[in-house]
C-alpha cells in the first residue's frame, strides 16, 4: 500500500483515470506522506487487514518540507517502511536546490557562476539511525539486488524503517541517460555513496563498499565528478575538499561499524 | 419505546464531544494540543489508555499531521476523528482541502478561538468560516447537549455523503462550560451509527490496484469530480435533515435540520446567528417579544452545505439582523452570506463578541434595535 508526495513519482506513475503502478497508491501533499502512511497502518492494524504502509518519497519531500513528519514517524516507531528516492534537488519543479544537494552542485537556485551550492548534503539516513529506529539502510540504483534484499529484510520489521536510496537524475545532473548506472555505481566507487544498514542495533557496511572502508581502494573522486555536468565548474581544490568530505563521512561510517558491530 | 436509559449527567463542552466520539467508537484518532480544543483529546486518550475504546490514538508533530494522519486512516476505511482550533486549524490548510477533495469522511471538532496577532484563546468565528469553501461540511453547535448530538450525526452524515465533517463548538463558552446534558446508552447510539462499511466504495486494501489523485489525463476528468462534489453538498442538505429527524425518533433530541427556527412564524423581524451565543440572542429575542416587537430567530446549525432554502424563509420579513462573531475586510460573513439569498436591502449585518469580547443578552437587545435603525450594511460593535 504506497503513499507518493509531490514528486517525480506522482508523474511517472501514469495519468489518471489510468495507473502504471500494479498497487493500491494513495497520492498525497507534499508534506504528509509519512502522516498518512501512519495512518493507513493504524487503520489495517485496527481493522485487521494484512498490508504494509509503504512511502515512496524524493528528497524535497522528505528531507525539507516532510521532514517534521518523517522525524515524528520514526520517533513514534509508526509501522511505515519509508523510501526516500534522492535525485539531490527538485527535480520535478526543474532542478532547484534541496537540501539534499551535495556542495558546489550546480542546481537552477544555486548557479554555478556563484559557485554552486554553498552548503553540505545532509545525511538524513544518519538522522534517522540517530531516532533509534528498528531499520535503516542507504541503497542505490546500480545495485539492485542489495536494494531488493534490504525491501524484503524492511517488510519482516515491524515499526518504522527508512531506506535513504540514490537514484542519479539524467537532466538535472546533466549527463547521458544512458549513463545513469554508470553515475551511480561510481558513486559507491569513488567512496561518495556508502551502503550500510542498521539492523537490530547492529551496525554494517554492505558490499561492495565494504572494500571502499580502505581508501586506497577508492576510485577518484573526479571520475564520478565529471560525468556530471552540474560539477563542471569545480576547480581541482574545490574536489580535493570534497574528497577530504568524503574521508570524514567514512570516518564517522567505519566509527558506527565498530560501535554497534557484532 | 424500549427501556433504555440515557444517563443525565453534567459535562463540558468538550468532554461532551469527546463521549460522542467514544460512543462513535472509532478507530484512528490523531492529536495535536491547541487550546481551547485540548482537552478532547486529553479524555479521548484517557478512554483508549484504560481500555474504554478500542482505537488507535496517535500523537503527531503538528495539526498538518493531525488531518494526514485521519486522512490516511480514512481512505483506509477507518473511522478516524481529530479536534483542533484557530491556528491549528489554520496549519492543517492544505490537508483540508484534500481530503475533501478526497471525499474522506473524517469527523474532526474546531473549537473555535481568534486569530492572532495578538495571541488570544478566546472565542470567535473566524476561525471555522474560514474553511467554509474547503470542501468540508460546517456545523455549529449551542449548547454541550448539542455538541455531543452534533458530534454523533455528524459521522452519519461524513459516511453517508463522503464529506468530512466539522463540528464547531465556542470555544471556552461551550468548550470548558459545564452544562447538564442526557448521554444516550450505547446500544442506541450503535443503532443509529453502524460501524463504517469497510469495503465502501473504494478502500484501500492490498491486492486491489486502485491509485486514488493521481494527475489526470484529461482535466475534465478533475473539473467532473469537483462539480460532484458541488452536487454532494447540495444532497447532503437533504441527508442533514433526515439524519436529524432520525437521530429525534431514536435518541429522542432533534434541532431542525440545517437551523433552527424560533418564533418566527408571525416575525416582522428576523435575528439570525450561530453558536453558543445563540442562547443569549434567544433570550433577547424573548425579552423583545415581552415588549411587543414581533421579532423571531433562525439559528444556522450548518453553514456548509449553505441553507439558502431556509434562509429564504425569512424573505417574509421587512427585516433581517444577522450576528457575526467574526470579522473580515468585507464586513461579517454571515452577514454575506445571508445577503446573497435575501438582498442587501433587507440585511443588516451586526459584527460583534469578536476577539472574545463578552456580549450579554442585553448587548444583544441594544445591538438590534441599531441595528433597525441602520436598516442596512455593516454595524460594527
Amino acid at each position: 500500500m504506497l503513499s507518493i508526495p509531490a514528486s517525480c513519482a506522482s508523474v511517472v506513475q501514469g495519468l489518471g483515470p489510468k495507473s502504471g503502478i500494479g498497487m493500491p497508491l494513495l497520492n498525497v501533499p507534499f508534506a504528509s506522506a509519512a502522516s498518512v502512511a501512519t495512518g493507513i497502518a493504524e487503520a489495517f492494524k485496527q481493522l485487521g487487514v494484512k498490508g504494509r504502509a509503504v512511502v515512496w518519497a524524493g528528497d524535497g519531500g522528505t528531507a525539507d518540507i516532510g521532514f517534521a513528519a518523517v522525524s515524528a514517524a520514526a520517533e513514534r516507531n509508526s509501522d511505515v517502511l519509508y523510501v526516500m528516492y534522492d535525485n539531490e534537488a527538485y527535480m520535478n519543479t526543474g532542478i532547484q536546490r534541496s537540501s539534499e544537494t551535495p556542495k558546489y552542485a550546480w542546481t537552477t537556485t544555486t548557479p554555478a557562476y556563484a559557485g554552486g551550492k554553498k552548503e553540505q548534503k545532509k545525511d538524513v539516513a544518519l538522522i534517522m539511525l540517530a531516532h533509534g529506529a528498528p531499520y535503516v539502510a542507504t541503497a542505490n540504483i546500480a545495485y539492485p539486488q542489495d536494494l531488493y534484499r534490504k525491501l524484503k529484510r524492511a517488510a519482516e520489521i515491524e515499526g518504522f524503517k527508512f531506506i535513504h536510496l540514490f537514484a542519479p537524475c539524467p537532466p538535472g545532473w546533466s549527463f547521458d541517460p544512458s549513463l545513469t548506472v554508470e553515475v551511480a555505481r561510481k558513486a559507491v566507487e569513488t567512496g561518495y555513496w556508502i551502503l550500510w544498514e542498521y539492523d537490530d542495533g547492529v551496525f554494517k557496511l554492505n558490499p561492495p563498499s565494504t572494500i571502499y572502508a580502505d581508501k586506497s581502494k577508492r576510485r577518484p573522486l573526479k571520475e564520478y565528478l565529471k560525468l556530471q555536468g552540474r560539477f563542471a565548474h569545480l576547480t581541482d581544490e574545490q574536489i580535493a575538499e570534497l574528497e577530504k568530505e568524503i574521508d570524514k563521512r567514512w570516518d564517522t561510517v567505519l566509527k558506527l561499524a565498530k560501535a554497534f558491530g557484532k | 419505546m424500549r427501556q433504555l436509559a440515557s444517563l443525565k449527567t453534567a459535562l463540558t463542552g468538550n468532554y461532551a464531544v469527546a463521549y460522542a466520539v467514544k460512543m462513535a467508537k472509532p478507530h484512528v484518532i490523531a492529536a495535536y494540543p491547541i487550546t481551547p480544543q485540548t482537552t478532547i483529546v486529553e479524555k479521548l486518550s484517557e478512554f483508549v489508555a484504560k481500555g474504554e475504546l478500542r482505537a488507535s490514538f496517535v500523537n503527531v508533530e503538528s495539526e498538518f499531521s493531525a488531518l494526514a494522519t485521519v486522512y490516511g486512516a480514512s481512505m483506509a476505511g477507518a473511522r478516524a476523528f481529530t479536534a483542533t482550533s484557530s491556528h491549528g486549524l489554520f496549519y492543517m490548510y492544505e490537508m483540508l482541502w484534500w481530503a475533501a477533495g478526497s471525499r474522506a469522511p473524517i469527523v474532526m471538532a474546531v473549537v473555535t478561538r481568534t486569530v492572532g496577532p495578538p495571541w488570544n484563546i478566546h472565542d470567535e468565528h473566524n476561525d471555522i468560516l474560514a474553511i467554509r469553501d474547503s470542501g468540508w461540511a460546517v456545523a455549529m453547535a449551542s449548547s454541550v447537549q448539542e455538541a455531543f448530538d452534533l458530534t454523533v450525526q455528524a459521522f452519519r452524515l461524513a459516511e453517508k455523503a463522503y464529506i468530512p465533517v466539522a463540528v464547531g463548538l465556542d470555544g471556552f463558552v461551550l468548550s470548558h462550560t459545564v452544562e447538564t446534558l442526557e448521554l444516550p446508552p450505547q446500544e442506541l447510539v450503535d443503532e443509529f451509527l453502524p460501524p463504517r462499511s469497510p469495503n465502501a466504495p473504494m478502500p484501500l486494501r492490498p491486492g486491489l490496484p486502485l491509485t486514488f489523485g493521481n494527475i489526470p489525463s484529461d482535466d475534465r476528468i478533475h473539473a467532473e469530480h469537483l462539480k460532484r462534489i458541488y452536487w454532494a453538498h447540495q444532497e447532503a442538505k437533504k441527508a442533514i435533515k433526515e439524519i436529524d429527524a432520525e437521530y429525534g425518533k431514536l435518541l429522542g433530541r432533534s434541532y431542525g435540520g440545517l437551523v433552527e427556527r424560533r418564533w418566527l412564524e408571525d416575525a416582522k423581524y428576523a435575528v439570525v446567528c450561530m453558536g453558543a451565543w445563540c442562547g443569549d440572542a434567544e433570550a433577547a429575542v424573548e425579552s423583545l417579544r415581552r415588549e411587543g416587537v414581533p421579532v423571531g430567530l433562525m439559528r444556522l446549525r450548518f453553514i456548509r452545505p449553505f441553507p439558502d432554502e431556509e434562509v429564504a424563509e425569512l424573505e417574509a420579513a421587512e427585516k433581517v439582523v444577522v450576528f457575526d462573531r467574526d470579522i473580515t475586510p468585507a464586513g461579517g460573513v454571515l452577514g454575506r452570506e445571508v445577503a446573497s439569498v435575501l438582498g442587501r436591502d433587507k440585511v443588516v449585518d451586526v459584527v460583534a463578541g469578536i476577539a472574545g469580547v463578552d456580549f450579554k443578552a442585553s448587548d444583544f437587545k441594544a445591538a438590534f434595535r441599531k441595528a433597525l435603525e441602520a436598516e442596512k450594511g455593516v454595524v460594527l460593535i
